[in-house]
């Protein structure tokens, strides 16, 4: 259904603000609360312990580092042992580069696939979805030996390309089925318009932006908690990401939990915002989106 | 349109900024080389970086050595890709035996035959690292661990118990603690399955197959795994369940080392690499005492096993300086730093190192009243599929929590062994 | 879809840059392995082409089939479990923040997702740590609610620890079906269920007869992404389990399978020609679950447009 110029009518969040509509109020808070508790309590958890003693992470483990129990340590030791501010950026840049590219490259592929009937188009798709249906780590050896002959061992580069490389996948795959929701109606117009398929691209895109949004979550979170391709393309000091540089308090046979609590508590906190950063701009784009 | 110049503006930087980060190669002072240590002894960064590195760098102040470890679990695999792809660092911690065999076999390794120093290692010390005609040696042994039991001083006194020395003894100190009943009498899990293998079979195990004498005989094919002396190891091993944490099952290994060391367990089966851990972290007495003699038997065995040494890979850029570190290392020098820095971990060379730590020494003691051998599956009798370390986790942890008979245990390595190891294919 | 007249440089221009990458730096490196298992080692060095042979083996060979077979099954109950429990879940919660104008709705989507941020390492301890029965919760909560005899081990014991480690990758994962749907359910315009409230239809009943069918082809790539990622699991089992996924290989999926075969464990030495191809029959696997989606289901929902 749609209006008469052709163009959807966005959802409209009203300044006067109505009831949810979906059973009653309290009904649905108390679902809501309840998995919210569900899922943010162990996280608290973690918080808590990367604040105590070693010994009161283990005898007291449920209760807030009160006066006896505080302890810094965790963080003392990573930022004394490690160069964590650097690792931070390190896996900013890495995160950063790499989505833009997953992002507009996917966008562009999905596009295409969505919006045009061409021979082979059903093919192209399956291509660029078979790299989701294999065990990455399968392909390292290959990958390093390239990256060796690229000389891109130990810097930045190498795991922006592979990241890249492995987000694309499913971002193309996620937008291709949003984009195909788009109306034929504006982008015609467009067209009649005298605009270049290149800015009927770029006119569909802010469309899909909670679908965009939602993609750079998927992808953001298993680069930045990747272990693996830090390990092995670019384990040099200048160049190691967070979750690296947290495994090196992971012993044989003695781990420093407070320091890996410590660093994976940090680690979650830039994710964190990135997310609440992204899901914004989800409600955001169907109020503006619409029109230009 | 405001939006997409700001994403572009924004990708570009972090490109800018990844470039940045790209680290140029550094024209330092002339001569200054870097070597980088590969190692899965994460637990070791402070000690190497305090320690061991800076007595280095005191001999030959142009070399400048980092280490730079990998978390053990992904160790093997990293260092394989690492080295297959030709990125891997100047020096290499070799595991024992056939991994290490394997690596040099495949020329990853460099022989080091002619290392001065090489001389200070006995036949013993590198048979873990030496090719199977013994001729060439591709590791530079480091240290060996050795297995016993430790426990709470504190907690015996308490209780007025002594060390056991036979296993009659060692299961009524067990009943006694059990029965005080404020006290997990034996600290240890199955959930990570290698301590009932390693900490357990291996350890009392030796007494059973008096050491190298049974170990030479399962590799001769002249003893099966399914004999009665390794049936009984299990059968003991079976013993230990009622002793165990209420629901140890689910007990991960740090889980044992924190409820010993937070004084709650009264013994833990153990490796001599736990002493500088719980030096640091209990807050009691311990002693130690090695595994408890069979009825019957008098003299005592104890797994002394070679454990980790250092070798050179074969495409370093620098090879000279890799050598000089490696020589060094065969040093009394480092001999004494390394036993003394990481107690509980025995330097290999023939030379004399005095410990300072006197829970390390209660360990090394046993050497002069025992005899030595090594894990039992780890030379040659782990080259095949199904792999007899990884078995014998798995049935161990399985007899310990009572899923599998100490008779069904012994069957199943020992078919897996058969499947493919020819000298116990005869009969 | 346009039908297009000159030639479609565009088509081209949109699709080649992230082929190119994606070729590069995923299919070929990845190809490049697979290849290895239709190949054998050759006497005194080298490789031969050994066709299936390598499948053959994995499948009915005495020493890899009771693996392969244990982690093929493990794998199929820890995708149900996520079919039955997390989605259906993420569609609720989805639903109920779908509601227009709901108080603290930014509040509520980052706690819901914050477990989804998380590492595997921390998941793990963070799990394991509660249910562990020398320090966990698990064991303080069952007691006073007076349910001691209930508690057990669950993850040290062969019947409940792949069932537990589910259900620890559901709490993990819900937060992407409940983006997902939420994404797709705040796409619906107002005027549509406007008129539907209109004629007095209660907020579930507007739900099922109008937004579900709506987001159906979300429903779709919710399940296959579900597929996709369950049969290629690896991360949570090792992290927790260990690359010999046990207890007595309990836990054992294909992922974990794959990583042992290929990179060896322990004293273990890697076997890359039969570890491609147990990563050749995951793909197999999984291919066979995407191309009826792609082929069949994507055709034949009609897109409402909007």
């Amino acid at each position: 259904m749609s209006t008469p110029s052709g163009l959807p009518t966005p959802r409209v969040i009203s300044a006067a603000p109505s009831p949810p509509y979906r059973g009653n109020a309290l009904g649905v808070h108390a679902i809501l609360v309840g998995y919210a508790l569900v899922a943010i309590l162990p996280v608290l958890l973690i918080v808590m312990n990367s604040f105590k003693t070693r010994a009161a992470i283990f005898t007291h483990p449920y209760l807030p580092p009160l006066s006896g129990l505080f302890s810094l340590i965790g963080y003392q030791t990573m930022f004394e042992r490690a160069h964590f501010a650097r690792y931070f950026a390190n896996s900013a840049i890495v995160a950063g580069a790499a989505m833009t590219v997953i992002l507009l490259l996917g966008a562009m592929a999905g596009f295409a696939l969505a919006e045009y009937r061409f021979r082979g188009n059903a093919w192209v798709g399956l291509y660029l979805a078979l790299g989701i249906m294999i065990p990455i780590r399968l392909g390292t050896v290959s990958i390093l030996r390239i990256m060796s002959d690229l000389r891109l061992v130990n810097t930045l580069f190498a795991l922006i390309l592979v990241y890249a490389a492995q987000g694309l996948p499913l971002a193309v795959f996620i937008l291709q089925q949003f984009m195909r929701q788009v109306p034929r109606d504006l982008k015609d117009a467009a067209r009649i318009d005298g605009m270049s398929e290149y800015r009927v691209f770029w006119l569909v895109l802010p469309l899909v932006r909670p679908a965009v949004a939602t993609v750079a979550v998927f992808t953001m979170i298993p680069i930045w908690n990747d272990l693996w391709f830090p390990l092995i393309l670019a384990p040099g000091e200048a160049t190691k990401t967070v979750t690296l540089g947290a495994q090196q308090f992971i012993g044989q046979f003695l781990s420093d939990w407070n320091a890996i609590l410590a660093s994976l508590t940090l680690a979650m906190v830039p994710v964190l915002a990135a997310y609440m950063l992204f899901s914004r701009s989800l409600i955001r784009g169907l109020t503006t989106g619409a029109f230009k | 349109m405001a939006k997409v110049r700001l994403s572009c503006l924004l990708a570009t930087l972090f490109f800018l900024l990844a470039g940045y980060t790209v680290p140029v190669p550094q024209l330092a002072a002339q001569g200054q080389v870097s070597l980088t240590i590969e190692s899965w002894r994460n637990d070791d960064l402070p000690v190497w970086q305090d320690t061991i590195l800076p007595a280095f760098t005191k001999h030959y102040q142009n070399i400048k050595a980092v280490f730079g470890p990998t978390a053990p679990t992904e160790y093997n695999a990293a260092l394989n890709a690492k080295l297959s792809g030709t990125a891997a660092g100047d020096l290499i911690t070799c595991r024992p035996f056939d991994l290490s065999l394997g690596l040099f076999k495949q020329g990853f390794l460099a022989p080091l035959n002619d290392l001065p120093g090489m001389s200070n290692f006995g036949p013993v010390a590198k048979s873990a690292w030496i090719t199977d005609d013994g001729r060439t040696v591709f590791c530079v042994p480091m240290a060996s661990v050795i297995h016993g039991f430790i426990y709470n001083a504190d907690i015996f006194k308490q209780l007025g118990l002594t060390p056991p020395k036979t296993e009659a003894e060692f299961f009524q100190v067990l009943d006694k603690i059990k029965q005080d009943g404020r006290y997990v009498p034996l600290a240890m899990g199955t959930a990570d399955q290698w301590e009932a293998a390693t900490m357990g079979f291996q350890n009392i195990g030796p007494n059973y197959w008096k050491g190298e004498q049974g170990r030479q005989a399962l590799i001769a094919g002249k003893a099966k795994l399914t004999d009665p002396d390794y049936v009984a190891v299990w059968r003991t091993l079976a013993k230990w369940r009622p002793y165990l944490a209420s629901g140890f099952e689910a007990q991960k290994y740090p889980d044992s080392q924190n409820l010993f060391t937070l004084g709650k367990a009264a013994i833990y089966p153990a490796g001599s690499w736990e002493v500088a851990l719980f030096n640091r972290q209990a807050q009691f007495k311990m002693g130690a005492f090695p595994p408890p003699l069979p009825a019957g038997a008098t003299q005592c065995y104890i797994s002394d096993h070679t454990d980790i040494a250092m070798g050179m890979n074969a495409k370093t850029r620098h090879p000279e300086e890799a050598k000089k570190f490696l020589a060094w290392m065969t040093t009394s020098e480092f001999a004494s730093l390394y036993s003394n820095a990481l107690p509980g971990f025995f330097s290999l060379s023939n030379q004399k190192v005095t410990l300072k730590d006197p829970l390390a020494q209660t360990f090394l003691d046993w050497r002069s009243t025992c005899k030595s051998t090594i894990r039992n599956s780890y030379q040659i009798l782990s080259r095949g599929e199904p792999n007899l370390e990884n078995e014998l986790w798995r049935v161990s942890a399985g007899v310990i929590s009572g899923k599998l008979s100490p008779e069904e245990a012994a069957v199943q390595v020992q078919n897996g062994l058969v499947k493919w190891y020819k000298p116990q294919q005869t009969k | 879809m346009r039908r297009l007249r000159q030639f479609p440089f565009h088509i081209i221009v949109f699709i080649l840059p992230a082929a190119t990458i994606y070729t590069a730096f995923m299919i070929y490196p990845l190809f490049d392995s697979l290849r290895l298992s239709l190949h054998g080692a050759q006497e005194g060095g080298g490789e031969v082409f050994v066709g299936l042979q390598n499948y053959g083996r994995l499948v009915a060979d005495s020493l890899y089939a009771p693996r392969f077979w244990g982690a093929l099954r493990h794998n199929v109950l820890f995708f149900v479990i996520h079919m039955l429990v997390q989605n259906p879940v993420g569609l609720l919660l989805a639903a109920l923040l779908s509601a227009r104008h709901l108080p603290g709705l930014a509040v509520y989507r980052t706690l819901l997702f914050a477990p989804t941020v998380l590492s595997f390492v921390i998941v793990g301890f963070i799990w394991q740590l509660m249910l562990s029965p020398l320090w966990g919760i698990a064991g303080g909560l069952l007691r006073a609610a007076g349910l001691a005899a209930y508690f057990r081990p669950w993850l040290g014991l062969e019947g409940s620890a792949l069932v537990t480690l589910s259900l620890i990758s559901v709490w993990q994962f819900v937060g992407i079906p409940l983006m997902l749907f939420h994404a797709a359910l705040i796409g619906i315009p107002d005027d549509l269920l406007e008129a539907a409230r209109v004629d007095g239809a209660s907020g579930w009943r507007v739900f099922w007869r109008i937004e579900f069918p709506l987001i159906l082809p979300v429903v779709g790539l919710v399940a296959i992404l579900t597929y996709v990622g369950n049969f290629n699991a690896f991360d949570l089992i090792y992290t927790t389990q260990g690359a010999l996924a046990g207890p007595n290989f309990s836990t054992d999926i294909l992922g974990t399978f794959f990583y042992r075969t290929f990179f060896g464990f322990q004293l273990q030495l890697g076997n890359p020609v039969m570890g491609a191809t147990v990563a050749g029959v995951m793909f197999l696997l999984i291919l066979a679950g995407v191309l009826p989606y792609l082929f069949i289901w994507q055709r034949r929902i009609e897109v409402h447009e909007l």
